[in-house]
């Protein structure tokens, strides 16, 4: 397992930050591992994240890595990936990043269907900032700015991404993460835009607010709250109260949006390029 | 055609959108805004004609990013926008300084403050432009009062950027972005272009952010071998974050604002019009520089001794050539559709100086008209 992924890492830039018992670098683990097996080189990958603990992922790794502002890291990424189509560009964000500052940028780049592939670490919290509610944190649990308990109701996120137009939308968590590697798999192997949400624990601003003061405990939580779309379609609907699913949640054929803009340009550059 | 179709009528925002494709540009991201749209609904035709891309974004933050990231892959990249639009960009234009990645934003100023006079010109944004993005960072600024400069200075705003690796800003404004004036396009042969640097070391060798003697340092677009990292944190020369070594934040912060001073020469633009014995000097930009010009003709024709400093770069302030002129006036009179927000740059470049200063200022959506300055002109000689 080593081997797969230390290639990829840069070793004069470990340890990372990230606190014991953090999501984040399962899921740098799986992507790499994804990464490797559908052979993309170093030199065509792209990873642009925003701010937040997942966006310190890719400090650590040897593509092209661009650290850029809070939320925006889809507006660098489409900017990117139209000026060099050819790219592999990968985007690395969470809850508050994704879905909070930046989920208008998260529902138009769907709506685009531009090629880019969305992994979107769900720790229900700003990590960071030392534990602050998001767009993404359950009701009724805890945080520095929920201190009486969470009242707003929370995005669910895929369907929110999959209502926008995202061609391929899926979820895992860090607990299953061979499925996870394979999910990312799929989405990075998918031409449209795709997204990966990843249910993930974060016992520092998160778990030891909410009774789960251990890694392991918030993982078991995952274990036995996860159903996978297949399993739940066997399942009456009481036994999925308080479950989440995981899988590719949905996955359609659209046109791409660089390819999309390449016909723009035949078409224009015939009715009328002067150049 | 004799002139190969290069005598046109044209307006200041198509100037500035054909010299874009001029420069090289091939890519714009942007939103609607007045009175700045033209120059994204011409780029919508133009770009794919020539290869390019235009994308109009969900909101002006997502269109800078956007540009940025073109920037990265290697594409001269243009944003257009006025005043509350370039407000929500400057976070992203903080970024693009502090990274170092080429790009142009264009500001056709509007009256403010907020909404204000959607469709009306003023100079409210000079400020913004020099510090509209949060903490020090250097910026290039550059005003254009007739549609000519506004293509050459939209050209002269990507050779800038490319150069000096830094988001140049074009700030124009209602009046010039609307008037439609007849100009005689440049033979293209005429137009000098300036590229990024590259480097010339092999990508073992490469060290992302360390300067050449000119402090800007060498630029690979994304994936041609050269993988580094960026990030707006404090970094050092590797590109990785550093921000707990005081020694590396004073030295990128030295850096950044020195390539910019070392080239002050090349960068500060100016023009002069009867300085030569002038008493009273109008220092103007922009549209007021417009009003300026025709108050000196109208003095010199009454026999009064004015005349004009314009600035076509607001920032760097160009303090030198200020005071050079103060040397030998009475007076100076600053015309500005504003508040007053160059004068105090102005004052700050002659104090010790036995000269006065002198506000003229309108902020209600008009132009400021050559005889309210032949006026003042008439108040100090």
């Amino acid at each position: 397992m080593a081997s797969a992924t230390f290639k990829y890492l840069r070793q004069n830039k470990l340890p990372h930050i990230w606190c014991p018992g953090c999501g984040d670098g399962i899921i740098v683990g799986a992507l790499l591992r994804a990464i490797d097996k559908l052979g993309f080189s170093k030199d065509e990958t792209v990873v642009i994240t925003g701010i937040g603990c997942s966006a310190r992922s890719n400090a650590i790794i040897d593509f092209n890595t661009f650290q850029t502002t809070h939320g925006r890291a889809l507006g660098f990424a489409t900017g990117l990936k139209l000026a060099r189509p050819e790219l592999k560009v990968i985007v690395i964000t969470g809850d508050g990043d994704g879905a909070g500052i930046g989920g208008n940028h998260l529902i138009h780049t769907a709506r685009r269907n531009i090629d880019i592939t969305t992994i979107l670490v769900n720790n229900s919290i700003y990590g960071m900032t030392g534990g602050q509610y998001s767009p993404l944190t359950p009701p009724g649990s805890f945080a520095t700015t929920a201190p009486y308990g969470m009242v707003e109701p929370a995005f669910d996120v895929c369907k929110l991404v999959a209502g926008a137009g995202a061609s391929f939308v899926a979820r895992g968590t860090v607990y299953h993460v061979r499925q996870l590697e394979e999910l990312i798999g799929q989405a990075l192997a998918h031409k449209g835009f795709s997204f990966v949400e990843v249910v993930a624990q974060c016992p520092t601003g998160y778990g030891r607010r909410n009774k789960m003061r251990s890694p392991a405990e918030m993982m078991k939580w995952q274990r036995d709250h996860a159903v996978t779309v297949e399993a739940a379609k066997k399942l009456p609907p009481e036994k999925l109260k308080g479950k989440f699913l995981t899988g590719v949640l949905h996955r359609e054929d659209r046109p791409e949006y660089t390819e999309m803009y390449r016909q723009v340009i035949a078409r224009a550059s015939q009715e009328g390029g002067e150049e | 055609m004799s002139d190969n179709g290069r005598v046109r009528l044209m307006q200041g925002n198509e100037a500035c959108a054909e010299a874009a494709i001029a420069a090289g540009c091939r890519f714009f991201a942007g939103y609607p805004i007045t009175p700045a749209t033209e120059i994204a609904e011409i780029l919508a035709v133009r770009l794919p004609q020539v290869g390019g891309t235009f994308i109009q974004m969900e909101d002006e933050l997502a269109s800078m990013a956007a540009v940025i990231g073109a920037s990265i892959g290697g594409v001269k990249a243009l944003t257009a926008t006025s005043g509350p639009g370039f407000t929500l960009k400057q976070e992203n234009i903080g970024y693009a300084a502090m990274v170092e990645v080429p790009c142009v934003i264009v500001d056709v100023q509007r009256g403010g403050p907020s909404t204000g006079l959607p469709t009306l010109p003023a100079q409210g944004d000079v400020m913004q432009a020099r510090w509209g993005t949060h903490g020090d960072h250097p910026i290039i600024v550059l005003a254009p009062s007739t549609v000519r400069e506004t293509y050459d200075l939209t050209i002269t705003a990507f050779n800038f950027a490319e150069k000096f690796r830094t988001p140049v800003i074009l700030l124009s404004d209602a009046v010039v972005g609307h008037l439609r004036e007849k100009i005689v396009l440049p033979d293209p042969s005429e137009i000098k272009l300036e590229e990024r640097k590259a480097p010339t070391v092999p990508p073992a060798d490469y060290i992302p952010y360390r300067a050449d003697e000119d402090g800007v340092p060498p630029f690979v677009p994304v994936g041609r071998g050269y993988r580094y990292h960026m990030t707006s944190n404090m970094h050092d020369e590797s590109g990785f974050p550093a921000t707990n070594n005081h020694a590396v934040a004073r030295s990128l912060m030295e850096r950044l604002h020195k390539k910019i001073e070392k080239h002050l020469d090349e960068i500060i633009l100016t023009e002069e019009i009867a300085t030569e014995d002038a008493e009273v000097l109008i220092f103007a930009y922009g549209a007021s520089a417009r009003s300026a010009k025709a108050a000196v003709k109208l003095a010199r024709a009454q026999g009064l001794k004015a005349g004009l400093l314009k600035a076509k770069t607001l920032w760097p302030f160009p303090a030198r050539e200020v005071k050079r002129l103060a040397e030998r006036v009475k007076a100076i009179i600053v015309p500005e559709m504003n508040t007053g927000q160059l004068v105090g740059e102005v004052e700050r470049a002659v104090r010790r100086l036995p000269v006065d200063v002198l506000p003229l200022n309108r902020y209600d959506g008009l132009m400021i008209p050559p005889d309210d300055i032949l006026a003042k002109i008439k108040e100090v000689i």
